[in-house]
């Protein structure tokens, strides 16, 4: 009813193709689908294929998938921020170095101020929430300054960040000297995946189970608020079709997180502990989804939320689309830039704890180049760097692109820098299709 | 001086002054305005009435001078104020944010919410198609970002933006600028129609033609100041222009301080 117009001429120009046509862009409309969305994901898959076939069967194997769920993470988290700065006409350079800097406060924090300040010994139950907390609040500071400079000082997100990015890597040195700090606190661990660090089996069907449910009653509450508008309905086939499609593929990724398992070491580990029975290489227990993982897929529900369902994220995407008209629409445009650069400073806090938590360790160099790799991912998905336009679900399925094609080539086995090369002519090409696409669709 | 049998001006602007880097955009400027009245501000491009505009509005904050509403001295730093007390504007640009939808622009800063605090937008888009079956009953693109409007349709999105919230004080900067003959009259008998309601409406605008029939009266600036006043049956058009071109009061008009001294 809304655009009855516009494929009736495109069918009209091309008469011979239009049966074949209507077919597709009715299921489209019907769906009401992004096809930008889509057109991702199927960039994804063919990637991921190629992979496979060029490493011998090595990509698409559920050890390789877990993993990379694991390692999109913590660049997944941040990149959820990325957009809402790029909707904004803003840029922020400095997310690897305060990866770097907060990782290194909380390492410091669980490691040796609080075992000496409060007493408590590794493996406190307080240890990690304090330490983890410590990061967030340093993080949304640095954030705050950062977000303070731009908007109530004028001074261009580009040299702030470019600044922030020097300071925070010089001040992550700083901290320890250079030094390394490790290990961590082995709840604090637990944020960064590994066999311990997954919610195991039974958790995770739990979990998948639970998003389906959430997914469908998503679905007929939509449908029920625009019954009661009396706004135009998807046809049930579609609704059904959605559905179960997005049902499809969440228990899918858990089962595919459940029947990695764990490896034959850790086994033999647990049985010589005394904490698992039997032969060892008879006993499969399954990862399933990586903590890390949970925590980027809260955050990207939280930032979507945030998003599109709260006046804070309308104001975004208006200033992102006309910063003068919002700020005549009596919209405090300042304020909502500052919390931007918060919300940044905290995601990076959440980042470095996964990473940090991965690695057991903080070093000075931690989220070298993430900033890069962040940037990417959020303009890969479809983050307009002219601003007002981007999602966070493209930002995520972005992070997961950039790291298939990083890890894809080391398992293909390339160079260093081959892999840069690769990856630099890669993003380049993905925002001349986006544009094209743009194009297009006017 | 006033048509109305009204004594409260709505609006009462006295001297305001504004300059940017030295240069006075607006000196001295007093304009006032009775509910249900159309008054028109006319000059040259540059002559400072956009200006004047934006004080009342709050996009500018005024250097001197004092702003009077319903008789008592009105505080307006921002926009956020002026829409407190009832200032609506449509602005030449029409300020529009063009990547998100036509419900989005007209709550703009004023969603409507859920009782849990979230974004109403199925109640926000009623509303729109409300608002403007009103105002332009062909027009269907809800869901689309107001960028892939025609200019006409932006023009009404931002005409329905300023009338949804129940404007006591209108200003348009320009209305017409963008719009054919068709949709042209429709915006004059709209603004016949909220003049009806006792809406005191301020138009903008270079062009005499646009709106010397619709206004009350005329207001003339030149160089940031005011030439004149006059109400549109003491004056004809030629004198009018005679103020907007030469900045010379005619003997039906009441000189303001930019007036050529004779």
């Amino acid at each position: 009813m809304t655009d009855s117009t516009e494929p009736q001429t495109t069918q009209g120009t091309d008469t011979a193709r239009a049966s074949e046509l209507s077919v597709v862009a009715k299921f489209i409309r019907a769906t009401e689908l992004d096809t930008r969305m889509l057109g991702m994901i199927g960039a994804l898959l063919l990637i991921w294929i190629l992979f496979d076939i060029f490493s011998g069967g090595l990509f698409l194997t559920p050890r390789n998938l877990w993993n990379l769920s694991v390692q999109t993470a913590s660049v997944a988290v941040m990149a959820t921020g990325m957009v809402l700065v790029i909707v904004t006409r803003n840029i922020d350079l400095s997310v690897g170095s305060i990866l770097g800097f907060v990782g290194m406060i909380m390492a410091v924090t669980q490691a040796e101020l609080l075992p000496v300040y409060l007493g408590f010994g590794f493996d406190n139950p307080l240890t990690w929430i304090i330490a983890l907390l410590v990061g967030i609040v340093v993080g949304a500071a640095i954030g705050g300054l950062h977000g303070y400079i731009i908007a109530y000082l004028g001074v261009p997100a580009f040299i702030v960040t470019l600044g922030g990015l020097l300071v925070w890597r010089g001040a992550a040195w700083w901290v320890t000297s250079g030094r390394t700090v490790a290990p961590m606190d082995s709840t604090f661990r637990l944020m960064g995946g590994g066999p311990a660090g997954s919610i195991g089996e039974i958790a995770s069907w739990i979990v998948g189970l639970i998003v389906c449910v959430a997914l469908v009653a998503m679905i007929f509450n939509s449908r029920r608020q625009r019954k009661r508008f009396q706004f135009p309905l998807r046809p049930v086939w579609a609704e059904v079709f959605l559905g179960t499609l997005g049902c499809f593929l969440v228990l899918g990724a858990v089962l595919i997180a459940n029947i990695y398992y764990w490896p034959i070491g850790i086994i033999r580990k647990q049985i010589k502990a005394g904490l698992l029975e039997g032969v060892e290489t008879e006993i499969f227990i399954g990862h399933g989804v990586a903590i890390p993982v949970l925590i980027a897929i809260c955050v990207a529900i939280v930032m979507t939320f945030l998003a599109t369902r709260t006046r804070f994220g309308r104001y975004v995407f208006a200033l992102g689309g006309n910063p003068e008209a919002t700020d005549l629409a009596g919209i405090n445009t300042r304020w909502v830039t500052m919390k931007i650069f918060i919300i940044m400073g905290v995601l990076c806090a959440i980042a470095a704890a996964i990473s940090t938590a991965r690695l057991n360790a903080a070093t000075n160099a931690q989220g070298t180049l993430d900033e890069l790799l962040t940037i990417a991912a959020a303009v890969i998905g479809g983050t307009s760097l002219a601003g007002g336009v981007g999602t966070i679900a493209g930002a995520m399925i972005g992070a997961l692109v950039m790291q298939s094609l990083q890890s894809g080539m080391v398992l293909m086995g390339l160079d260093t820098p081959l892999q840069n090369i690769v990856v630099g002519i890669v993003l380049v090409i993905a925002v001349w299709l986006d544009s094209v696409y743009r194009r297009a669709q006017h | 001086m006033n048509t109305n049998t009204a004594t409260q001006p709505l609006v009462d602007m006295r001297e305001l002054s504004i300059s940017f880097g030295g240069i006075h955009a607006v000196e001295q400027a007093s304009v006032d305005l009775f509910p249900g009245e159309v008054v028109a501000l006319l000059g040259h491009n540059g002559a400072g009435k956009s200006t004047l505009i934006k004080i009342l509005s709050g996009a500018y904050q005024r250097d001197g001078g004092e702003i009077d509403i319903d008789g008592s001295l009105a505080t307006i730093d921002n926009p956020r104020d002026a829409k407190g007390y009832g200032i609506e504007t449509i602005y030449q640009t029409l300020a529009l944010a063009d990547n998100v939808d036509t419900a989005a622009n007209l709550f703009l800063g004023r969603e409507l919410l859920t009782p849990w605090g979230t974004l109403d937008d199925v109640a926000m888009e009623a509303k729109a198609r409300e608002v403007m079956g009103r105002l332009n009953p062909r027009f269907q693109r809800f869901k689309e970002p107001v960028k892939a409007l025609s200019g006409g349709q932006r023009q009404s999105v931002a005409i329905a933006r300023a009338i949804l919230f129940n404007a006591r004080i209108l200003i348009m900067d320009e209305p017409t600028a963008a719009l054919g003959p068709e949709e042209t009259a429709q915006v004059s008998e709209l603004i016949l129609q909220l003049k009806s309601e006792g809406i005191g409406i301020f138009l903008i605008s270079h062009d005499i033609a646009d709106v010397f029939d619709l206004a009350d009266r005329v207001a003339v600036m030149k160089n940031g100041q005011v030439v004149g006043y006059a109400k549109t049956g003491d004056v004809d058009k030629d004198e009018v222009l005679g103020m907007i071109i030469l900045g010379k009061c005619p003997p039906g008009a009441t000189p303001g301080p930019g007036a050529l001294a004779s």
